[in-house]
């Protein structure tokens, strides 16, 4: 019939997405694009948030590939996880955050989940927060934080607010800053703090400071993201000393864990998620929310992952051998930060490069402006990105003479 | 006083809860006939042999390592995984307007594509575009959607309870009915719970509807060879809808069909009317995915990939396939025939014409209750049973058990 004709063509022409808009392109993503296009030998990528050995390589920890024979020999199956992931995981989660022998393990009074890696873990906070969180719907994030709080936080229904946290003029922490802003922030308000190795400054408050921020008394929600413990000093218990002062203090806090750079497992996608409760009757409540949350997302978390960290954490010479890979990554870090300054130095650079030195992690705040940043990479074929922030792991002992000479043309 | 003291106890899963009283029964003769995964006849679960190997070449390989995916996954998984639902020569995948995206088993995909068409379908941000699932349809359908942001999700007729089969009049009114641009949530093959299927001709009556009106097709495919052992007919609707010249959403599963529950691989099959728009699509589903997960897990989609991308591997994985689809088939035939011989009352050809892992047995709540508290055989309250749970060596057992629910409690 004509009617079915016409709807028939009407059906051909007409398309249910024509006002869907072309997403903008990923900034980070942009960086490795353009640097894989550029023929240029010498070129450097120091946009990678992950980690390279002194070759420019992707690195598997040992660790890691021991982790998994051992498991590959069991044989296991591959049934459902429950929901909340794997118990050993969970368990060994915590126990690297908060010390074995903290008392939060010890009463029960924690329920942690595994999650997707820390995104996951944040986005289940964020969900959490969004639900049951009867104050304000604020988050309070540092400025800068990485690019994709803000979305993570946003798309769970919260709302994006800042306190001062980078000061530009030292390439170091506005520590004034942040506590006369913490100060003014409404109570119950949730505070999102950056447990080490600030990403992308690389700033990190030191533990006197950290003293002074827990004891502003404004009954805030405090929630960690901790991505890089053991990545940033080399010592895990250093590295989540911060959280461990602040459950001492008496917060009961959110905690995000992300085992991608530490253990190198980037896409088996492992992290946890803790919710510090008043007692194990709240824990057991918060859990089942948690189930709740998390079920119409994915269901229930991968395996693999999971089940390597869990072997290394709970096989003594496996743990052992982390621990010492994790401290020559650290360590490698810290090396290029120190050979880089004094390549600079070399240069004839007269700035004062010291916060390359002082900054912690993967990630350096360089202080550059974006002209130079732009010179930088047209010039020299160094990919960044415009904030000035380069990742430390993308620089080894044969590129770095090359990265100081490029800084020091464009700044002198 | 706690900023979480008003946080209330929710209730656990269902499915899960029915596992966790199974385990703390202590029963000599108990059986677990609830959650959905497959079992051998010795009642334990089963790695693939091909997922076997495959995982030695893996572990082995040493030229892997554990970077980042891409944040739509792997490459060579999301074509391979669209392939195998839409078949080798599909037109659309030669028109290039069929994407995918590597999620975290058939939920994920799901929750990308529900959180898309909130943001995307019928305007922008519009939350009230109905959501219709099948009465019943597996539980987390409604949580799925529910969280995406919709707050309009509603059944549509499916199983007819009288005469224990579909209601396709009550769907094809219900299609007529619902308002244009409405959502549908259509199972591929093997409905969960019910193990009911629309014929061919069936599914072309649905079809014709749905261009009509300008309902939205989003299926739903766990089971993909597992309900028939062959991956093509049990593909026949998604092809039928995209010979069609549907756009649409598939939700893939393939946990089931690798038995790889624990690996968390699904890929969201999206078929365009074009490249340009398909392009859009996939830009924002990105954004989607970074801030739920940021990019999917690597290990499941490698297995998969790997396999779906060598001849030899496929074939030997359509043999495993084969082999999960006629052990339940062939249990399917034993309940019927063993049901028979005992003089059940009621008539149980059902068991034999439904397909894939469930089984929608008519056993009403009290009588489930009986199994459970009585005979310690575990199923959902709806009377779902898992075909899997089912072996040799219980069957005898269980189609006692289910002839005294039946002839004992009404």
């Amino acid at each position: 019939s004509f009617h079915s004709l016409t709807s028939n063509f009407v059906f051909f022409i007409f398309s249910w997405w024509g006002g869907v808009q072309m997403g903008p392109p990923d900034p980070i993503l942009g960086v490795t694009e353009a640097f894989k296009r550029d023929t240029n030998p010498k070129k450097m990528n120091l946009g990678v948030g992950a980690y390279r050995d002194d070759k420019g390589k992707p690195f598997v920890l040992s660790c890691v590939r021991k982790a998994e024979a051992l498991i590959a020999a069991k044989q296991l199956d591959k049934e459902y996880l429950p929901i909340g992931g794997l118990g050993d995981f969970t368990k060994a989660c915590a126990q690297l955050a908060l010390g074995a022998n903290n008392e939060v393990l010890s009463s029960g009074r924690n329920i942690t989940v595994q999650t997707i890696s820390g995104t996951g873990s944040l986005r289940i906070g964020a969900n959490f927060l969004s639900r049951f969180h009867g104050g304000s719907r604020d988050v309070y994030l540092p400025k800068p934080s990485w690019g994709n709080h803000t979305p993570i936080f946003r798309d769970a229904g919260m709302q994006l607010k800042a306190y001062r946290y980078y000061d530009p003029s030292t390439c170091g922490f506005d520590f004034r800053g942040a506590l006369e802003d913490i100060s003014k922030i409404p109570e119950q308000s949730v505070i999102l703090l950056h447990a080490c190795a600030h990403n992308p400054t690389g700033v990190d408050p030191k533990q006197e400071q950290w003293k002074e921020i827990s004891d502003i008394k404004r009954n805030l929600l405090v929630f960690f993201d901790m991505a890089y413990q053991g990545f940033a000093s080399g010592d895990i218990d250093r590295d989540a000393w911060a959280v461990r002062y602040f459950i001492e203090q008496g917060h009961n806090i959110l905690l995000s864990q992300s085992f991608a750079k530490n253990m190198g497992l980037y896409g088996e996608r492992v992290g946890g998620f803790t919710v510090v409760c008043k007692d194990i009757e709240e824990s057991k409540r918060v859990e089942s929310q948690l189930k709740i949350l998390i079920r119409p997302i994915y269901s229930n978390p991968p395996m693999n992952g999971a089940r390597i960290a869990t072997t290394i954490l709970n096989t003594p010479e496996l743990r052992l051998l982390w621990l010492e890979e994790v401290h020559g990554m650290a360590n490698r870090i810290i090396k290029m930060r120190e050979q880089l300054v004094a390549g600079l130095k070399k240069s004839g650079s007269s700035h004062n490069w010291q916060h390359v030195i002082d900054q912690i992690g993967m990630f350096c705040f360089t202080g550059l402006k974006p002209e130079q940043v732009e010179r930088l990479t047209k010039e020299f074929s160094v990919y960044m990105t415009k904030d000035g922030r380069i990742s430390m792991a993308g620089i080894s002992s044969g590129n770095v003479g090359y990265l100081a000479e490029g800084i020091h043309a464009v700044t002198k | 006083m706690s900023l979480f003291a008003d946080v209330p106890q929710a209730p656990p899963v269902a499915v899960f809860k029915l596992t966790a009283d199974f385990r703390e029964d202590s029963h000599p003769q108990k059986v677990n006939l609830g959650v959905g995964a497959y079992r051998t006849d010795d009642c334990l679960p089963w790695v693939l042999p091909v997922v076997k190997k495959v995982e030695r070449l893996i572990v082995e390989d040493n030229s892997l390592n554990h970077e980042y995916l891409p944040i739509l996954g792997l490459p060579e998984f999301r074509s391979a995984a669209s392939k195998v639902a839409l078949g080798d020569d599909s037109p659309a995948i030669k028109d290039n307007r069929v994407g995918g995206v590597q999620a975290l088993g058939g939920t994920g995909a799901l929750r990308i594509g529900a959180e898309f068409l909130r943001r995307w379908y019928n305007g922008v941000n519009n939350t009230s575009t109905p959501i219709y699932v099948s009465a019943p349809t597996w539980e987390n359908h409604n949580g799925v959607f529910a969280d995406a942001g919709f707050k309009d999700i509603r059944p549509y007729h499916y199983w007819d309870a009288a005469k224990r089969g579909l209601d396709l009049t009550g769907l094809l009114d219900d299609l007529e009915k619902a308002p244009e641009h409405s959502v549908f949530v259509l199972h591929a093959c093997a409905h969960n719970p019910t193990g009911t299927d629309p014929t061919q001709e069936e599914w072309k009556k649905i079809a014709e509807i749905m261009k009509r009106r300008k309902l939205f097709v989003f299926f739903d495919s766990a089971y993909q060879g597992f309900a028939s052992g062959n991956l093509d007919k049990d593909a026949w609707a998604i092809r039928y809808f995209v010979s069609e010249e549907f756009e649409l959403f598939v939700a893939q599963s393939f946990s089931k069909n690798f038995g790889l529950y624990n690996e968390r691989v699904g890929n969201l099959t999206v078929v365009a009317k074009d490249n340009e728009n398909l392009t859009r699509i996939l830009s924002q589903m990105e954004k989607i995915v970074r801030t739920t997960w940021s990019n999917p897990p690597s290990q499941g989609a490698r297995v998969v990939s790997k396999t779906l991308n060598c001849p030899e591997l496929f074939a030997e994985w359509k043999g495993n396939v084969k082999t999960m689809a006629d052990r339940v088939l062939f249990m399917r035939d034993e309940l019927k025939s063993k049901l028979q011989a005992l003089g059940t009352p009621g008539t149980w050809d059902h068991i034999t014409q439904q397909i894939g892992m469930f089984s929608f047995t008519g056993l009403n709540p009290k009588q489930v209750e009986f199994m459970i508290k009585e005979k310690h055989v575990y199923l959902m309250a709806s009377g779902r049973i898992n075909m899997c749970g089912l072996t040799t060596k219980n069957i005898d057992y269980i189609a006692q058990a289910i002839h005294e629910a039946v002839t004992k409690v009404q």
